[in-house]
């Protein structure tokens, strides 16, 4: 009996033990605090060590394999040492590399989250050290400006066009004469190639898409400012009701309706005869679907001439990256005209450019309708919260065909203007 | 039992001195208090491991993201720095009674949550309880083969099961095609957003919302949204987590089976019951603690619905599917607007305390049993 005492009394320098547990645990806590800490006072020095980590969401092999190629090559040239990661989720990447104060040095920022990211000061304005920036084009320079000053380079951009399959269109008995240049074109040919089991337009129903009639009939869903919300405007709701009735036509439809994912699996798998879609087509185009025949053209033109949106991305640089000066030699890199002319011929982006044009257009002759879009391109609302917007926008649109296009844009306006007066208090 | 440890630590250490029975001491009393502060002691260091780990990865990152909550942390930098102020319940405020489209999503998200958990809870449990009754029986050939089948969607990936709802319940998928053999024209399921209760009114006539409904709202939305039920799209994933649960929970009810004893089965069989009056009045009341530990699990479980709609549907068609979960992931990390973002991942948490206390006291043990469910309505002879 008298050995289960003593046995049992071994613990008795446990207490210890256990306090020790518990100042382990609170020094724990403590350094999990200071881990939140870091990086706060780490943002100002742009020195130039280290290696370069730079992080982008790719949309295929093609991709990642001519980012890292072209950033080896800079590497091979300047000595610093560059890895490039891909993300899957980007934005998730980017905010949890924000939060921790060690974000990756060199990243894509896409253009809605760009004002988020530049009012909260995790982006490094470095346009002003850039060689070529006025060769950039100057909407796309618009897009990334945030207090007067270019924050981040544009990488490269998109357009919508009209695309349309060849051989729906000969069946159709129509002629290269015939390509719609006006709404009521558009229209009439939408309605000649609907057949059973073939819309005439197949698009996917968001404002991505959609915007672009509302920018054909002269509308902006802000002021040139970006401070007060038009999205009401009687342009937009013109815009709007020429989509509704197209759609209530049966001669367009939404992809979803018609059971695919996008307006290019419409166009693809011949649901559609023709899509509203930008030049990324192309590579689903060529891998999904390589027997089908199509042809680009610019969007026609509304009651305001013409009108597309543009998309794109640029080469954000953290405000947090220690070797600030080695990523922005790495982006001018980047953003030269020949690098972003091997871009272009690796995957098919528009280089952000002008002074590529003319290469990307030789590279691409068929194409050239997307890259001439630029001239009326009208960038897409990147207000910061506006992303909520445009979602609830993007479900609303959902059920336009049977909606009333005033009161949708009328709640969006609401929606947007409660968010710029939030940006500007 | 705190006054003993030091009693404890007061002891020269191990070895150095016989044990303390063998001390003059205040009585006979004392050995046994320093033996239960030595269990004291050696309780608390089993469970250290466990307090740190518990303690560094749940309640010093909870009280962070409370912090987050009532702060405008604006996602760089540490939340803890200077330049991160208190903002007290803005955050909360703006989600509740805001009236923008923070509010309306929110009000959005927890309606189609709660037509989620309304019909997912229910349905899970019954269910599973059916199921396990059915496994249970003895006189069942191959029952091993069935308990399998119907555990196994539990432990397949729900993103995988996911994807193959996203391919069985597409516009021209397996499900639409089974509907067509019946001559019926299915929906196109996960792009459908309009609510399953709007459907069935318009069948009546009903198609526009009445006056009284479409002026008064609650959370941003008006009282018509609220009637309309899950939509097409989220029905699709009800019957997806009705399917994967209840075999999780069919387990549990056939361990609660199987520890009911026969002779009560017996003995109501001696008293005459027959089977239904078996089941309801005898072995479901005997489940009853199962029964909790099910709708506890269920509820939480529905609450925070994420993979399904992460990898399904983000939340679309129309904002059908989105839930309060899925808002808290976007708000955080796609909208950087931190502070709502656990501030609905609170607001989350209070609902399914609150669903979970409501719950049990709906089914607290009883002393007395409601007459209309006695089996001798007189009591007890």
């Amino acid at each position: 009996m008298r050995t289960i005492p003593t046995r049992r009394r071994r613990p008795a320098p446990a207490l210890g033990a256990t306090a020790l547990g518990a100042a382990g645990l609170l020094a724990l806590t403590a350094c999990g605090g200071s881990g939140f800490d870091e990086g706060g006072d780490t943002s100002s020095d742009g020195g130039s060590s280290g290696s370069l980590s730079v992080l982008i969401g790719s949309s295929g092999d093609a991709e990642t394999d001519a980012v890292t190629a072209a950033v080896a090559a800079w590497s091979e040239e300047s000595g610093v040492e560059a890895t490039v990661q891909v993300a899957s989720d980007l934005t998730q990447e980017l905010s949890q590399g924000f939060a921790s104060g060690d974000p990756a040095d060199v990243f894509y920022v896409s253009a809605d989250q760009f004002q988020t990211y530049a009012s909260n000061g995790s982006l490094y304005p470095y346009g002003a050290d850039l060689d070529a920036a006025d060769d950039f084009y100057p909407s796309l320079v618009d897009q990334f400006t945030y207090d007067g000053e270019l924050v981040c380079a544009p990488k490269d951009f998109s357009t919508l066009g009209l695309i349309i399959n060849t051989s729906a269109w000969e069946a159709a008995g129509l002629t290269e004469a015939d390509v719609p240049t006006t709404w009521e074109q558009l229209t009439d040919v939408a309605g000649r190639l609907t057949t059973d089991g073939q819309v005439g337009l197949g698009i996917s129903g968001e404002y991505a898409r959609v915007g672009a009639f509302l920018a054909q009939a002269g509308g902006t869903m802000t002021d040139a400012a970006g401070t007060e919300a038009t999205v009401d405007s009687p342009e937009n709701v013109e815009g709007l009701t020429y989509v509704q009735q197209l759609l209530a036509s049966g001669s367009a439809a939404y992809a979803a309706d018609l059971g695919t994912g996008w307006g290019g699996e419409a166009f693809g798998t011949g649901a559609a005869a023709m899509t509203i879609e930008g030049n990324w087509i192309t590579g689903a185009m060529e891998n999904d679907y390589p027997d089908v025949a199509y042809q680009v053209a610019e969007l026609p033109a509304g009651p305001a001439g013409q009108g597309t949106l543009q998309f794109t991305n640029c080469w954000g640089v953290a405000a947090d990256s220690s070797a600030q000066s080695d990523a922005v030699d790495l982006v001018q890199h980047l953003t030269a005209a020949d690098q972003q002319l091997a871009f272009a011929d690796a995957f098919g982006v528009m280089p952000s450019v002008q002074s590529a044009a003319d290469g990307w257009k030789e590279m691409y002759p068929e194409m050239t309708a997307f890259i001439d879009s630029a001239a009326f391109a009208q960038n897409v609302v990147n207000a910061r919260g506006a992303a909520d917007v445009i979602t609830d926008f993007n479900a609303q649109l959902e059920g336009l065909k049977t909606g009333d296009p005033a009161a949708i844009l009328g709640s969006v306006q609401t929606n947007l203007q409660a968010v710029l007066d939030e940006n500007a208090s | 039992m705190s006054s003993a440890v030091p009693a404890v630590s007061g002891t020269p250490a191990p070895g150095a001195a016989g044990d303390p029975t063998g001390r003059p001491g205040p009585g006979a009393r004392r050995p046994r208090r320093s033996r239960r502060g030595r269990e004291t002691t050696s309780g608390w260091l089993f469970l250290a491991p466990m307090l740190v780990i518990l303690g560094l990865f749940l309640v010093v990152p909870v009280l962070m993201a409370l912090w987050v909550s009532v702060s405008d942390w604006n996602g760089r930098g540490s939340p803890f720095a200077g330049d991160v102020s208190f903002v007290g319940v803005d955050n909360y405020r703006s989600l509740l009674l805001g009236g923008g489209l923070a509010t309306q999503d929110f009000g959005t998200a927890l309606r189609n949550n709660a037509y989620y958990v309304l019909l997912v809870v229910p349905a899970q449990t019954a269910l599973a309880l059916f199921l396990a009754t059915l496994v249970n029986r003895k006189a069942l050939r191959g029952r091993g083969i069935f308990r399998t089948a119907f555990y196994f969607p539990s432990v397949t990936s729900s993103v995988a099961i996911t994807v193959l709802w996203l391919f069985l319940f597409s516009a021209s998928g397996t499900v639409n095609a089974i509907l067509a053999r019946l001559s019926i024209t299915g929906p196109n399921w996960f792009n459908e957003p309009r609510g399953v209760l709007h459907l069935l009114l318009a069948q009546v006539g009903v198609d526009t919302a009445p006056a009284a409904l479409a002026q008064h709202g609650f959370l941003g939305i008006p009282l018509w949204e609220w009637a309309a039920g899950p939509s097409v799209a989220m029905t699709a994933f009800i019957l997806l987590a009705i399917f994967t649960t209840s075999g999780t929970f069919m387990l549990l009810f056939l361990a609660a089976l199987q520890a009911v004893s026969a002779e009560v089965e017996e003995a109501a069989l001696v008293d005459g019951a027959n089977a239904r009056q078996r089941f309801f009045r005898v072995t479901l009341p005997m489940l009853k603690p199962t029964v909790f530990t099910v709708v506890t699990l269920g509820l939480i479980g529905t609450w925070q619905v994420f993979d399904q709609i992460y990898t399904g549907t983000q939340g679309g068609p129309a904002k059908t599917t989105l839930t309060p979960a899925y808002l808290s992931y976007t708000a955080a990390f796609q909208n950087n607007d931190w502070g709502r973002g656990a501030a609905i991942a609170f607001i989350l948490f209070a609902i399914i305390v609150l669903m979970t206390v409501l719950q049990r006291v709906v089914l607290r043990e009883r002393t007395t049993i409601p007459r209309r469910k006695r089996f001798h309505p007189e009591g007890p002879r």
